[in-house]
C-alpha cells in the first residue's frame, strides 16, 4: 500500500476544493471498495478526502412527490426505509440482494454508484487491463468471461458494473446531484456511467473533484409495482450474472407504463428502452413480454463464455413481467 | 494393547471447552501471539508460470524508509536440500509455477513491506506454461513415489498401489447385458480456511520459534528443521487454535520457511507474516482437477459384472503427488471383474495437497454418479441398486469389514427422508417454476491410524492431571474430545483434566489429517493413562506421590489391523430444485446417515458431519478455481470469485 495523505474538510465545498488541488486524490466514503483497491494496489492515490460526514445521511420526501436520498445514507438504511419500501420496492430489494449485512451498513448511496468493476483481471495487477492501466490490453476479452458484458462493450473493455442499487435507480429514472469545482449539476443515473469505448479507465462522466451529494427519485406511480430479481451462482453474496429491475402498470390488459433495467450485462446499468418501447401500449401477455425482451437482446454481442446471459436475461425479464402483471391483477 | 475404557464423559454432547474463548475473540490465533518489536514480511511472487529469474532490481525497495531487508535467491541463505523443491524457497533462480515465492521484503510495518514488495523488479526468461489437464495427453504416467508427500514409499499419497486388477474387465463388460461408459470431471479447488496461513518466526540462540497455523505441529517442526539444516530440537512450532485447515495446513510450509529466513535477515526481530486471500490460491496447495472414466457392466438382474475406474489427475512438475481417487471403487461394490488405475500429468502448476477427503471426494463423485446412471439403465431404484451390489467382504482383498453398515444407512436414510420410488425421467416433478428432484449416494472413508503419536500424563496430588500431546484442534473439537477421552481413561471428571496441545515441545502427534486424529491421539492418551494407573497402583499404592508422577506412552498399534478392512460408511439423500427460467440450483434438504464408529462427542461429531455435507454441496455446486491457461494462475482468487456455499445455500441439513 502506497503511503497517502488523509484529510477531512469542514464542508462539501471544502472537500471539493481539497481534491481539485490534488490530481491524484480520491474521495473516501464507506470505503468498502476503495480500501480493497488500496490494499491490492489498484488505487494508489496521494490523497484521500473523507466525505462520509459531509453529505446528507437523510432520506427526505420532496414537495413535488419525489424522494431525496443523501449521498451518505447507508445502503442498509435505504433498504429498510418505509417510504422506499412502499413506493419504490425495487430499490429496497436491489439493495438487499447485494453484498452482506456488514457491507451494507458501511456502504453509502454515493459510494455504491461509484464502485468499480469486479472483473478479475482488473483486480489482478499481474494481468493486463485497460481500465486499470490504459493501453495495457484487455485480458478478459479472451479470458474468463462469465461475468462480462453482452451489451455495449468495446475492444478495450468487456467489464460489467457490479452495483445492484444502480440498476434499480436506472429503472426509476433517478437523478444524481453533484457538486464539483465548476458548481452543482444534476445527471440522470442512466447517464452517470459510461460505456467503455476507447477510455475504459473512465467509469462515469464525473469530473475530477466532483462529489455526489444526493440522489433524487422522481414521483413515479408505476414504481409501486416493481421488483428486483438477481440470478447468480449462489443464493447470496455473489454478483449478478443477470439482474432485472422492472416496474409495470397494466390497465385493461394493456401495458400503461413500464420500466426495465438490467444488471450484470454492461459497463453501466442497462436501461432496456427498446423493450419498454415495444411494450408500452401493447398487450400484457407472455408473448409480447417475450418479444420485448428479444427486441432488447437483439443488440447483445455476447462472448463465448457469457452467451448464456442472453437466454437467461430473456427468461428473467419475461418471468418478472408476468409476475408483476399477475400481482397487479 | 487394547484397553477397555468405561464411557462416562465419552459419548456426551459436551460444549466445546474453547467455545467461550472463540466467541469472545480471546482465543489467540497464530498472528495474534504477542512478540517483541515485530517486523513484517511481504513475499515476492513469480509473475511467470515457467522459466527462471535473470535479474533482480531491488534498490528502489531497499531505499524506502522502514524497509529492513529484501531477500531473493541472490542473497538468501542457502537451505538444506531435502529433495523437495516445494519447501526449498529461494533455493535457485528457477520458477516452477506462477505465484511461487521468489523473495520477501521485511519492513517496520506490513503496509511498508507490501508497498516495497511492489517496487522490486524481477526480470525473467519465460517458457510457455503448460497448465491444461487433458486425458489424451501423451505424457501421462503412472505414479511412482507419492506416498505421504514422497516420504512413505508407495505409489499413491495414502501409500496404496496406483493400479489394481481382478478378473477380466473387458470380458466382464463384453458379457454384460447393460453397460455404462462415462467420463466425469472435477474442477480445481482451494481449501480456503477462514484463518489465513500464518507464520510468526522468532530466533533466539539458534532456536527458532514459529507461531504457525498448523494441522500438525510435530510434522511442521520436523520439516522446517530439516530444510533449515537444524537439529529438530531447535525448532518449536506453536499452534493452539487453528481457524480451519482442510488439509492445507498439514504440509505446505514454504511460507513459514520464508518467514524463518526473513527473521534471520533481521537479527533480534521476530517476523510476522499472514497470507492474503489471493496468496492462498497458489502457495498452500490445492485440489487438482480430475478426469475420470467409469465403465460398469451389469446382468439383467442388476448385479454388476465389471467395474473399471480410471483416474487422470495433475500435479506440479516440481514434485510428484498422486491422490487415491479410484481407491474408493476398490471398497464399495461387488463385481467379479474390476480395475482401478491412476495416471498423472506433470504441469507448471502450484503443488496440490490433501484437501477435504483427498481422492475420495472426487472419486466418489464419479463412482456414485455412474451408479445412479446405471441404476436407471437397469430399471432399478438407485438405493436398491446399491443394496443389490453390496459385497460380503472387501471386494479386492477379501478381508471382512470391521463394520459396514451401508445397507443399514441406506434403509434408515430412506425411511427418514421419505424416499419414494420415483419416476427417474428428467423434469417429472415441478413446483412453481422449479424442477424438483431427489437423489441418494453412498459415502465411505477409510479408518486410518497414522504412526508417530505419544502422550504424556502428569498426575498431581489432589486429583489434577495434565495431559500433553502435540495434537491440533482445527475447529473439530479436539480441546474437548481429548479431555473427554482422558477423563474416562483416568476414571476422573473432565474438570480434573488439563489438556495441552498445539505445541511441538509436547510429546509428538500425527497431523490432523485422514480423519485419524481422534483415533491416534486418543489411543495414545488411553495408553498413557493405563500405564500411569498401573504405576500408581504397583509402585505408589494407588496414591499420587507428593512430587507428582508422569508417564509418557507411545500410541499402541491395533493388533487386529491386518485382519480387517476398516472403513466408515454412510448414505446421503438430497432434495434438489432447479429453476426452469434461470438454471439456479437450490438444495432444500440434505440428510446423511452414517456408521461412523464410536462417537466421542455427539455435538462436535454432528458438526463434523453436517460440515462435511455442506462442503460436499459446495464442491458439487460452487467451488471451482478457474485457471487462465495464458497466465497459468487461478484468476477468480478471492471470495467474490471463488464461491463456497453460503448460509443461504444450505437449508435443512440433518445428520
Amino acid at each position: 500500500m502506497k503511503p497517502f495523505r488523509y484529510e477531512r474538510a469542514a464542508d462539501v465545498s471544502g472537500a471539493v476544493a481539497l481534491l481539485a488541488a490534488e490530481p491524484n486524490g480520491v474521495f473516501l466514503a464507506g470505503g468498502t471498495n476503495l480500501v480493497d483497491h488500496l490494499r491490492l494496489g489498484i488505487a494508489a492515490p496521494d490523497l484521500l478526502v473523507d466525505v462520509r460526514q459531509l453529505t446528507s445521511g437523510r432520506i427526505e420526501e420532496l414537495p413535488g412527490g419525489g424522494v431525496r436520498i443523501g449521498a451518505a445514507v447507508p445502503n442498509s438504511d435505504l433498504a429498510a426505509d418505509r417510504v422506499i419500501r412502499r413506493r419504490y420496492p425495487v430499490l429496497s430489494q436491489a439493495l438487499l440482494s447485494g453484498a452482506s449485512g456488514q457491507l451494507r451498513n458501511l456502504a453509502t448511496t454515493g459510494g455504491n454508484l461509484l464502485q468499480r468493476t469486479r472483473c478479475p483481471y482488473f483486480q489482478d495487477l499481474t494481468t493486463p487491463c485497460n481500465k486499470r492501466e490504459p493501453r495495457s490490453g484487455c485480458a478478459a476479452r479472451d479470458g474468463y468471461q462469465r461475468d462480462h458484458a453482452i451489451f455495449g462493450a468495446s475492444e478495450q473493455c468487456v467489464a460489467t458494473h457490479p452495483s445492484d442499487m444502480a440498476v434499480a435507480l436506472a429503472a426509476l429514472d433517478a437523478v444524481v446531484r453533484t457538486r464539483g469545482p465548476g458548481g452543482e449539476r444534476t445527471i440522470p443515473v442512466t447517464d452517470l456511467h459510461r460505456l467503455p469505448g476507447e477510455e475504459p479507465e473512465r467509469d462515469t462522466v464525473l469530473e475530477h473533484g466532483e462529489l455526489i451529494t444526493a440522489v433524487d427519485l422522481p414521483p413515479l406511480a408505476v414504481a409501486a409495482n416493481s421488483r428486483y430479481r438477481k440470478a447468480r451462482d449462489r443464493a447470496s453474496y455473489a454478483f449478478a450474472l443477470v439482474s432485472v429491475a422492472a416496474a409495470l402498470d397494466v390497465a385493461d390488459r394493456a401495458v400503461r407504463d413500464v420500466r426495465i433495467a438490467l444488471g450484470g450485462v454492461a459497463h453501466k446499468p442497462w436501461r432496456a428502452r427498446r423493450a419498454e418501447q415495444a411494450l408500452r401500449g401493447g398487450p400484457a401477455s407472455e408473448e409480447s413480454f417475450r418479444a420485448a425482451a428479444e427486441a432488447e437482446l437483439a443488440q447483445a454481442r455476447p462472448l463465448p463464455g457469457n452467451a448464456f446471459k442472453v437466454p437467461l436475461a430473456r427468461n428473467v425479464i419475461v418471468r418478472m413481467l408476468m409476475d408483476l402483471a399477475g400481482e397487479q391483477r | 494393547m487394547s484397553t477397555m475404557v468405561t464411557a462416562r464423559a465419552i459419548g456426551r454432547p459436551l460444549d466445546r471447552v474453547d467455545g467461550p474463548l472463540k466467541v469472545t475473540g480471546t482465543a489467540r490465533y497464530a498472528y495474534e501471539q504477542p512478540v517483541d518489536r515485530p517486523a513484517y514480511m511481504f513475499p515476492l511472487q513469480a509473475t511467470i508460470a515457467a522459466g527462471r529469474i535473470i535479474a533482480v532490481e531491488a534498490s528502489a525497495a531497499t531505499a524506502k524508509p522502514g524497509v529492513l531487508a529484501v531477500l531473493t535467491h541472490k542473497n538468501a541463505p542457502r537451505l538444506a536440500w531435502t529433495g523437495d523443491p516445494e519447501v526449498a524457497v529461494l533455493y535457485s533462480d528457477q520458477v516452477a509455477f506462477r505465484g511461487q515465492l521468489v523473495g520477501a521484503v521485511v519492513a517496520e510495518t506490513s503496509e511498508i513491506a507490501r508497498h516495497a514488495a511492489g517496487l522490486v523488479k524481477l526480470d525473467y526468461q519465460e517458457r510457455a506454461p503448460d497448465v491444461v489437464l487433458r486425458a489424451d495427453r501423451g505424457d501421462l504416467r503412472k505414479p511412482v513415489n507419492a506416498a505421504f508427500f514422497g516420504a512413505g514409499g508407495g505409489e499413491l499419497q495414502n501409500g496404496m498401489p496406483a493400479d489394481t486388477v481382478l478378473g477380466d474387465v473387458e470380458a466382464g463388460l463384453a458379457s454384460a447385458a447393460i453397460r455404462l461408459d462415462q467420463i466425469y470431471t472435477t474442477p480445481m479447488c482451494h481449501h480456503n480456511p477462514m484463518e489465513p496461513h500464518t507464520a510468526v518466526a522468532s530466533w533466539a540462540d539458534d532456536m527458532l520459534t514459529l507461531y504457525c497455523s498448523s494441522q500438525g505441529v510435530t510434522g511442521v517442526a520436523g520439516l522446517v528443521a530439516r530444510v533449515l539444516g537444524l537439529d529438530p530440537q531447535r525448532v518449536r512450532v506453536i499452534s493452539p487454535h487453528v481457524g480451519g485447515g482442510f488439509g492445507s495446513k498439514v504440509y505446505p510450509i514454504a511460507y513459514a520457511v520464508l518467514a524463518a529466513l526473513a527473521a534471520q535477515a533481521v537479527p533480534g526481530r521476530p517476523v510476522k507474516f499472514t497470507l492474503t486471500r489471493q496468496q492462498m490460491f497458489c502457495l498452500v496447495g490445492n485440489r487438482g482437477p480430475t478426469i475420470q472414466r467409469i465403465q460398469l457392466g451389469a446382468d439383467t438382474s442388476g448385479h454388476l459384472t465389471a467395474i473399471a475406474h480410471d483416474a487422470v489427475q495433475q500435479h506440479a512438475r516440481v514434485k510428484e503427488y498422486a491422490e487415491q481417487i479410484a481407491t474408493c471403487t476398490r471398497v464399495m461394490y461387488a463385481a467379479p471383474n474390476r480395475r482401478t488405475t491412476h495416471r498423472l500429468a506433470a504441469l507448471d502448476v502450484p503443488p496440490p495437497t490433501i484437501m477435504r477427503a483427498p481422492g475420495e471426494a472426487q472419486g466418489m463423485f464419479a463412482l456414485e454418479s455412474a451408479m445412479d446412471e446405471m441404476a436407471i439403465a437397469c430399471g432399478l431404484d438407485p438405493a436398491e441398486f446399491r443394496i443389490r451390489n453390496e459385497p460380503p467382504a472387501h471386494p479386492e482383498n477379501g478381508l471382512p469389514f470391521s463394520s459396514r453398515n451401508l445397507v443399514g444407512c441406506l434403509r434408515e436414510g430412506a425411511r427418514r427422508f421419505g424416499w419414494q420410488p420415483r419416476d427417474p425421467a428428467p423434469r417429472a416433478r415441478r413446483d412453481r417454476g422449479w424442477l424438483v428432484g431427489t437423489g441418494v449416494a453412498a459415502s465411505t472413508y477409510p479408518a486410518v491410524q497414522l504412526p508417530g503419536s505419544a502422550a504424556a500424563i502428569r498426575a498431581e496430588p489432589g486429583g489434577r492431571y495434565t495431559v500433553s500431546i502435540a495434537a491440533a484442534d482445527i475447529g473439530t473439537g479436539t480441546w474437548t474430545t481429548l479431555a473427554q477421552i482422558a477423563a474416562d481413561a483416568l476414571d476422573v471428571a473432565v474438570e480434573q483434566v488439563k489438556l495441552q496441545i498445539g505445541d511441538s515441545a509436547l510429546p509428538p502427534a500425527s497431523a490432523a489429517g485422514f480423519s485419524s486424529g481422534i483415533s491416534c491421539w486418543g489411543s495414545s492418551i488411553v495408553e498413557a493413562a493405563r500405564q500411569l494407573r498401573d504405576r500408581l497402583e504397583s509402585q505408589h499404592g494407588g496414591t499420587v506421590p507428593s512430587g507428582g508422577l508422569e508417564v509418557t506412552a507411545n500410541m499402541p498399534g491395533n493388533p487386529d489391523a491386518a485382519r480387517y478392512a476398516m472403513h466408515a460408511f454412510g448414505a446421503q439423500f438430497a432434495e434438489v430444485r432447479v429453476n426452469e427460467d434461470t438454471g439456479e440450483v437450490r438444495v432444500p434438504r440434505l440428510l446423511g446417515v452414517f456408521g461412523a464408529g464410536r462417537i466421542i462427542n455427539p455435538k462436535t461429531a454432528r458438526s463434523q458431519l453436517i460440515g462435511g455435507m455442506t462442503q460436499g454441496l459446495s464442491f458439487a455446486l460452487h467451488e471451482h478455481s478457474v485457471t487462465d491457461p495464458r497466465f497459468g494462475h487461478v484468476i477468480n482468487h478471492d471470495f467474490a470469485g471463488y464461491h463456497i456455499a453460503s448460509n443461504a445455500d444450505t437449508k435443512s441439513i440433518e445428520a
